[in-house]
């Protein structure tokens, strides 16, 4: 039978990935952001998962938070994205440093 | 039977994609394998009995935030290949921190003690329907951090707006306010005087 220790491997599972793609394509921001939405995914099932195993609805509310949370990011992010790629020409990430100070 | 069949191949339907969209060559395959990853975490939801929430991931995830990386991907004339250079260099060290961090989290799932409301594993079915049951606490109890939701939205908007938003010197607008603002005393005109009556000396 599956329970709830299914799901929140499951998630684990996912979280992972998100932080391995973080971690794996340091120069891409494009990336960087798809695997933020996959860690954020991993978030919205865990949180789904208890909701339903414990028979309260919080989870799916907080989960739909997360959800907006996610979609405002997305945005912001992509918009930051474009007027960087207008700037600059590329979007490697991990020579910006002009704002050193 | 067939909720445990469903549940594997959700899974394992989430979890290959989510692989493929970090490994992936091509960018535009990556956005593509993350709307399969999403659908199939829906699909995850639906077994679980959240069908609002996995309705709003299909309509927020796939429709509006997918759809977005796809347009900003094929947007900008990006290479790629160059991107991945430290692809191979960061490989091994990053899959040891994942392997760390799924064991850790594995082993602080299966040592967790569920409690006495977490001992049936049947996901507890109400009489209302889950849309119903979540609408009445969104609109009541979390009324307030709903309104704050909207304000987020809101002012995610605006701000990609005014981060993208430039103004275009080359294009040649309509001004309606100039147009408006014309006075036909002070406009140019054109005539024909007759010889001599063109000026006043």
């Amino acid at each position: 039978m599956i329970g709830l220790s299914h799901y929140l491997t499951v998630a684990a599972i996912l979280f992972t990935i998100g932080v391995l793609g973080i971690f794996l394509n340091r120069r891409n921001v494009i990336l960087m952001l798809m695997a933020i939405e996959l860690i954020l995914l991993a978030v919205n099932i865990n949180l789904v998962a208890f909701s339903a195993y414990l028979g309260d609805l919080t989870g799916q509310v907080l989960a739909m938070f997360v959800l907006t949370v996610a979609a405002a990011e997305a945005a912001i992010g992509l918009a930051i994205l474009v007027i960087f790629f207008r700037r600059r020409g590329s979007i490697a990430v991990d020579d910006v440093n002009r704002m050193r100070g | 039977m067939i909720a445990i069949i469903a549940f594997y191949l959700f899974a394992t339907l989430t979890i290959a994609p989510a692989v493929l969209v970090i490994f992936a060559r091509n960018p535009v395959h990556s956005v593509l394998w993350l709307i399969l990853a999403f659908f199939n975490a829906a699909g995850l939801m639906l077994l679980l009995g959240a069908e609002f929430i996995a309705m709003l991931v299909v309509i927020v995830y796939v429709g509006a935030v997918a759809v977005l990386f796809l347009f900003v991907v094929m947007m900008l004339d990006i290479d790629f290949a160059k991107l991945r250079s430290g692809f191979t260099r960061n490989l091994p060290f990053g899959l040891v921190i994942a392997l760390v961090l799924l064991s850790e989290i594995i082993i602080a799932n299966s040592a967790w003690k569920a409690g006495p409301a977490l001992s049936g594993h049947a996901v507890a079915q109400s009489a209302q329907p889950n849309i119903v049951a979540l609408g009445q606490l969104l609109y009541t109890r979390y009324l307030f951090p709903f309104e704050i939701a909207g304000l987020i939205l809101l002012v995610a908007m605006i701000g990609a707006i005014v981060l993208t938003h430039r103004q275009r010197r080359d294009s040649r607008g309509q001004d309606i306010s100039r147009q408006v603002r014309r006075d036909p005393k002070r406009a140019v005109r054109n005539q024909q005087p007759g010889v001599g009556e063109g000026m006043t000396l």
